[in-house]
């Protein structure tokens, strides 16, 4: 039985940035977690993927290497020694966490735990054995989500054929084909991966574009260069049924064409649903949203007092950094501190897969259905004098501003580096610069970034390199 | 039995204060009616006293913090009773007024703005805001111009002062400031929630959205029953019932234009005669010495005794004309601009006017005026000529009907009798209240005002 001030039930990118801030105001923590610390980002998510995904582009960089004048002799790939690599970066950074622990005097407090009340909770080690904490000042429910896989149409998890990210990221080898069921960012970083490990990929995405939370003009640039590299990529999917066979899985699909489709594995990357049973949520009047997920306002509060929820299981966008800046302002919240508020307006999203993809703020298509009056402005990377000295010139920028006061209402970046360069318009929306101020900043020449100020350029009719 | 000190309404208009410094420090014996604090209203630096005796317990906000009115700031009593009672009930924020991280502690620079007409200012965004308005054909007038109406060669205050936006720079983002200038906000007037305290996007929302809640609720009541006793006292006022075609008229021209639909009537006026009189004046000695506008002040509040219809309010389903003139005249001063009021100008000397409007403006730009001197005008003066402004158009400061515009008095070449002359000549533009004013009985004024002005010897008549 110890007591803290306050204990955070999950040890994943919410939870641990929101225990250090804590520790940072003078409160005591615990930790609740009982696999590693870093979560699903860390062990199973955005720090194995994004290794992954950067043995591909090696991979395929080593097949353009030619061209450039280097010469690698024949390049064949090894799956297996890319998994044991990613497992590596994945495990060195959840060490990182742990010293960031040690560092911050919190407690990690391993095994599973469970409300008891509202403000104790009770853990239950590997062995069985359980013991209770009390939190002074609030309890964090910061769970997660999980792949829950879809029954409905045969596509039960079963880790041999029908897989989640968790199963792929260590598997030993590259199957020789794969369905990947879901073409939101992590279908597609895996449509990337296994591509390029040599796997003859279809990427099945129910919705009439791949990346559908993306501006259409970037789905279609993605789609555009998937289809170019050889990944086969069906939109508008309906999966009627799956059926696992002997090494191979079949996939029925309504509609004219593509009506089976026989593959040796098939990733689920779709349905991500969070954690929240077995937590003793409803025990404690802890109520949800009709979507599931735990029903916050915005101090992170639930319907129980003293209980708070961030992170994916507090709804969406189910990501790390949304999970990590309401991790930050519930530990103030509950210090007292009065501070910001989550802009859940600019968030970024990033896509790894390559082209990179990134955006911040509304879609063309949102900014028509909420009737703003909008210009846009775009730049194309094969007219940046950087992106041809590096052989990179798929994709572009484009920026989205309001007419009358130049606020920019969205960008959308595909191409390389786009990840990175994003947030140079994160930082202008978190700030109410406007397109002039963009422009009004001096751009290093030659850099991508200068397709970012020729966009903003292009959205006031003043374009000057193109 | 413990005294809670409250933050208390000091001006008509004040919602919130600032405790600029403790003149008691915990445990000092405290009498009735003693001096506690000094506190930043709106308009002026006032004096919080004590309405209770004992000693002074606990104080519970720090100097250069605000409050809004009715939070607890203080508690006198006994020297051993127990306050923690009535130091509990108050909001966390007054109990911990030194965490200096919190925003409420950050004064925002609007409460500290001297602001002499937040009713125009806020008629004047909400008359601009509707987003669906067809081509703004003109931009939103500026906040009312802020006119140190004061001795003949004023020293220039700094550009700073001059310009409508007020000294020291209001934190606010790229956006908010376009925003603002589009509607004609002033943002050091705004409550910035960013970081620092820094104007955002949602605060010129909100401020928006403020101001087209029924014109002005914080200001317009104020001003409708001015506490001052000038204006209360039986007889001095008529009030007119709207007849049906009054009504009409009201609502028509507020739904066209807004809810004050001004329309401007400009004329000029030959000073010769004035000169002459001025110069005669300076002749007899320093005590007789006064500036143009002491005269026009005269001029226009003599005018204003002749013509009730102008010298009035508009309540809203009535106009009172009043029966004694109380002038305002628009003073700049550090952060914004201040009306004080020449009482019964009409009645006074132009010597009295000189000596009066150079001490109110004075205590203006000190903020040493009292609520009392600063509200209840029938009519206000506004004077940019010693800026070279020519003519320019000044707000109507509600429930009054008509403000006065005067330019710069300047030699010009006119025609007289068919051939040039140089003549001394001032620009008045009179903004009037449709709703009250027509047309005509404006016109009517200006007439009444030309034939004082160009011979003044009938203000002394």
């Amino acid at each position: 039985m110890a007591s803290f001030d306050v204990i955070f039930l999950g040890g994943g990118p919410a939870g641990y940035v929101g225990a250090i801030r804590a520790a940072q105001l003078g409160l005591t923590v615990g930790v609740i977690e009982r696999e590693g610390l870093g979560g699903t980002c860390v062990l199973w998510g955005c720090i194995p993927a994004k290794a992954l995904l950067e043995s591909a582009a090696v991979a395929h960089r080593a097949r353009e290497a030619k061209t450039f004048g280097v010469n690698v002799g024949e390049i064949t790939t090894d799956y297996g020694v890319a998994m044991k690599r990613s497992r590596a970066v994945s495990t060195q950074n959840s060490k990182g966490v742990e010293f960031l622990f040690k560092k911050s005097k919190i407690t990690w407090i391993k095994g599973t735990g469970t409300l008891t009340g509202k403000k104790t909770i009770s853990v239950t080690d590997e062995k069985g054995a359980a013991t209770t904490h009390d939190a002074k000042k609030g309890i964090v429910i910061c769970t997660g989500s999980r792949v829950k896989g879809i029954p409905a149409i045969g596509l039960t998890l079963d880790k041999t054929n029908i897989l989640s990210s968790d199963e792929v990221l260590i598997a030993e080898k590259a199957p020789a084909t794969m369905a990947i069921v879901g073409a939101g960012a992590v279908g597609c970083e895996f449509a990337d991966v296994f591509h390029e490990f040599g796997t003859k990929v279809t990427l099945l995405e129910a919705l009439p574009t791949i990346l559908p939370l993306e501006d259409a003009d970037v789905a279609a640039e993605l789609t555009k260069s998937f289809k170019k590299r050889g990944i086969d990529v069906v939109t508008g999917a309906k999966i009627t049924a799956a059926k696992v066979g002997k090494g191979s899985v079949t996939i029925s699909l309504a509609g004219p064409e593509k009506k089976e489709l026989t593959v040796e594995k098939v990733l689920v990357a779709a349905g991500r649903a969070p954690v929240i049973d077995g937590i003793g949520l409803e025990s404690q009047g802890v109520k949800l949203t009709d979507r599931g997920f735990i029903q916050i306002d915005d101090q992170m509060r639930t319907s129980a007092e003293g209980i708070y929820a961030i992170g994916d299981v507090a709804g969406p966008p189910m990501l790390a950094h949304k999970g990590e800046r309401e991790g930050v302002v519930v530990a103030e919240v509950i210090a007292g501190k009065n501070e910001h508020r989550v802009n859940y307006g600019n968030i970024p999203n990033a896509t790894y897969c390559h082209p990179e993809v990134a955006s911040v703020g509304l879609t063309e298509q949102q900014v028509k259905e909420k009737k703003l009056d909008y210009k846009v402005g775009r730049y194309n990377f094969s007219a940046s004098g950087r992106a041809r000295t590096s052989g990179e010139t798929e994709g572009f920028v484009k920026v989205i501003r309001d007419t009358k006061y130049g606020e920019i209402l969205g960008a959308h970046i595909i191409g390389a580096h786009a990840t990175e360069l994003i947030h140079e318009i994160v930082v202008a929306r978190e700030n109410e610069f406007t397109v002039e101020e963009i422009n009004l900043a001096i751009h290093a020449h030659p850099t991508l970034s200068e397709a970012i100020a020729e966009a903003t350029l292009d959205s006031m009719g003043r374009a000057l390199n193109a | 039995m413990a005294t809670k000190v409250t933050m208390e309404a000091l001006s008509p208009t004040m919602e919130e204060g600032r405790l600029v410094k403790w003149l008691k420090n915990e445990g000092d014996p405290v009498a009735k009616g003693d001096v506690l604090a000094e506190v930043e209203t709106d308009k002026a630096v006032m004096e919080l006293t004590a309405r209770g005796e004992g000693v002074l317990r606990a104080r519970l906000v720090a100097e250069g913090d605000t409050r809004p009115v009715g939070e607890l700031l203080a508690v006198i009593g006994a020297p051993d009773e127990n306050i923690d009672a009535l130091i509990k009930k108050a909001p966390a924020e007054a109990v911990t007024p030194s965490e200096p991280s919190s925003p409420p502690t950050e004064v925002p620079a609007a409460s500290r703005r001297v602001e002499a007409a937040p009713a125009v200012t806020m008629a004047s965004s909400s008359a601009a805001s509707p987003p669906a308005a067809p081509a703004p054909p003109a931009r939103p007038a500026p906040a009312p111009p802020p006119v140190p109406v004061a001795p003949a060669a004023p020293v220039a205050p700094p550009a700073a002062t001059a310009s409508g936006n007020g000294g020291g720079r209001a934190r606010s983002s790229p956006l908010a400031r376009r925003l603002a200038s589009e509607r004609g906000l002033d943002l050091g007037q705004l409550h910035g929630s960013g970081p620092g305290g820094r104007v955002i996007r949602r605060d010129i929302e909100s401020a928006v959205a403020a101001a087209q809640a029924p014109a002005a609720s914080a200001a317009a009541p104020s001003r409708t029953a001015p506490p001052a006793p000038r204006t209360s006292a039986p007889g001095d006022f008529e009030d007119i019932p709207l007849t049906q075609i009054r009504k009409t008229i009201a609502r028509r021209l507020a739904e066209s234009i807004g809810p004050v639909p001004t329309f401007y009537l400009t004329a000029d006026f030959d000073l010769t005669s004035v000169r002459e009189l001025r110069t005669r004046m300076i002749a007899l000695g320093d005590e007789y010495k006064v500036s143009y506008n002491d005269i026009l002040l005269k001029a226009i509040a003599t005018a204003l005794s002749q013509h009730p219809e102008v010298n009035a309010h508009w309540l809203g389903d009535s106009m009172r004309r009043h029966h004694r003139v109380h002038l305002g005249m628009a003073v700049a001063v550090e952060d914004g601009l201040i009306t004080p009021i020449i009482a019964d100008a009409d009645r006074k000397r132009i010597s009295e006017i000189a000596r009066e409007s150079r001490e109110l403006a004075k205590r203006a730009r000190e903020r040493k005026l009292a609520p009392e001197e600063y509200t209840g005008a029938t009519a206000t003066v506004s004077n940019l000529g010693m800026f070279g402004i020519d003519e320019f158009t000044a707000i109507i400061n509600p429930p009054e009907v008509a403000i006065f515009a005067v330019g710069a008095v300047a030699d010009v070449p006119v025609v007289v009798d068919g051939a040039l002359a140089v003549r001394t000549r001032v620009r008045i533009t009179m903004s009037c209240d449709h709703r009250a004013v027509d047309g005509a009985t404006g016109a009517r004024f200006m007439q009444t005002l030309r034939r004082l002005i160009e011979n003044p010897l009938m203000l002394v008549f």
